[in-house]
């Protein structure tokens, strides 16, 4: 432990942060935009009394709830060309770069379980407003994008923003496609220079402040925008 | 779409000479279970501990807790892994660090994966049992208090008991958490069940086979654990006593 080299994080740090950090945040928040749409739609199919729908969103949820966000990865990482192919008509694979690859993943996961969250937000408001919206002459589109969800996203909003936080933990995994985030940066700098112990310590800590700090956030907003009932 | 599906791959051997993709695939399943299995009970009961003393009256006890909590809820798994795997061995003493390093092939990731999952998912299990407790009423410790019971005398036969029936049905998700994230010790080299997945797709280029079979495979793990949890609800419950659901976000 003597040892412990502050000059290999001194050296590497401004490549860290500029490469790496960029790409997960910028990751996490396109993600988390596809994520609570995709999510948000999936969640009112859900709650459709159209079966089809129902039951697509239901299977759809429940499959990416039961496998693991690694299997995922690899999954759309080989589909993705595939399906690009198969919408423009190509008959090869088409070339999608590793980032747009990551961000269509992790919207897709993600979304299954902001959906969960979106569900349980537009539960909790009274039926009684959907009603109260179509007596007043409004349609569907029209009642849930004026009545129910702002009232569900802002009940729902520390949740969401959790599960972001969530989301930006699980950016790391990207590393098993050889991606330079956050993480992928440090294993790159550690690997070169032989420096394991100082730079998965200092991700770790990173990692930890960047994450706590957003929680204590998160508790604060919870305290002020709570509805007092 | 140009893809050759070839679904007798499964039944063709594998190159690393140990028998059909089929059954690499279900040998990856057992280190996936031993795995979680394992974890499982480190987080079970450093979990318990943990979410008990949280709710504690020791000041100092619960500020540990919850520093426990924090810690180990705000890196990132695959961070943690590598803490375990990479940076524990090089701060041991050296005879040991290197014993560790030495041990042989699957145990060398076994052992550091099992730590690392089990340490993780006891910060979310503690989570549950603290929100367990309480929910209870606060009635029910005073009246334990009253009626002679030491702290943990009352923990023991009067809090404790109907908490964790209160909690099954989060654990069940935090031990299907636990399977899901033993994946996460491919990056260390286990060669469990995605991971296995992931080598067949390498050798036999037939990757929506490999990743399907794996894909089916876990939804059954997940069908039976869920059926299995459901038995053992049933089992144990208190007629007439229904406990809400304990939210909890997360994979």
């Amino acid at each position: 432990m003597g040892d412990f080299d502050f000059g290999v994080i001194e050296r590497s740090w401004v490549y860290l942060f500029k490469e790496g950090m960029t790409f997960s945040l910028t990751l996490t928040a396109l993600a988390m935009t596809g994520g609570i749409i995709f999510g948000t739609l999936l969640a009112m199919m859900r709650l459709s009394s159209i079966k089809p729908l129902s039951m697509f969103a239901a299977g759809y949820v429940n499959l990416m709830r039961s496998i693991p966000l690694l299997l995922v990865i690899f999954w759309f990482y080989f589909l993705v060309p595939y399906i690009g192919a198969w919408i423009i008509g190509s008959p090869t694979p088409i070339k999608v770069g590793a980032f747009w690859s990551c961000v269509i993943t992790f919207t897709m996961f993600e979304a299954a379980y902001y959906s969960e969250i979106m569900r349980a937000g537009i539960q909790a408001i009274p039926r009684g407003q959907v009603w109260a919206g179509y007596a007043l002459g409004l349609n569907y589109w029209q009642t849930m994008g004026t009545i129910v969800l702002p009232q569900a996203f802002r009940n729902m909003l520390p949740i969401l923003l959790t599960q972001t936080i969530i989301l930006f933990q699980d950016t790391s995994l990207v590393y098993v496609l050889s991606i330079t985030d956050f993480l992928g940066a440090a294993a790159k700098v550690a690997q070169r220079d032989g420096r394991l112990v100082e730079m998965y310590t200092f991700a770790a800590i990173v990692y930890f402040i960047i994450c706590f700090g957003l929680s204590l956030l998160v508790k604060r907003l919870q305290a002020r925008i709570a509805i007092i009932r | 779409m140009q893809y050759n599906w070839n679904w007798k791959i499964f039944w063709e051997m594998s190159p690393d000479g140990s028998g059909t993709y089929l059954s690499t695939l279900f040998v990856g399943l057992q280190w996936t279970l031993a795995t979680a299995l394992s974890a499982w009970i480190i987080a079970l009961v450093i979990g318990s501990l943990l979410g008990v003393i949280r709710t504690s009256p020791v000041k100092w006890a619960v500020r540990l807790g919850d520093a426990y909590v924090e810690l180990f809820r705000n890196i990132p798994l695959l961070v943690q892994m590598f803490l375990w795997y990479f940076v524990l061995p090089e701060l041991m003493p050296k005879a040991l660090g290197t014993a560790i390093k030495q041990m042989p092939p699957p145990w060398g990731s076994f052992v550091p994966a099992v730590l690392c999952l089990g340490f993780f998912t006891a910060a979310r299990v503690a989570e549950q049992v603290k929100a367990g407790i309480q929910t209870l009423p606060r009635g029910q410790t005073m009246a334990g208090t009253a009626m002679g019971l030491t702290l943990p005398q009352t923990y023991r036969f009067i809090l404790l008991p109907v908490a964790f029936r209160i909690i099954l049905p989060p654990l069940t998700s935090e031990f299907m958490n636990i399977i899901k994230n033993s994946s996460v010790a491919l990056t260390i080299g286990l060669l469990e069940l995605t991971a296995r997945a992931r080598a067949m797709q390498e050798y036999s280029f037939q990757v929506f086979e490999a990743f399907t079979a794996a894909t089916l495979i876990y939804i059954i793990v997940n069908i039976i654990v869920v059926f299995g949890m459901r038995w053992v609800e049933r089992k144990v419950a208190v007629p007439g006593f229904i406990g809400p659901q304990v939210a909890g976000g997360g994979h």
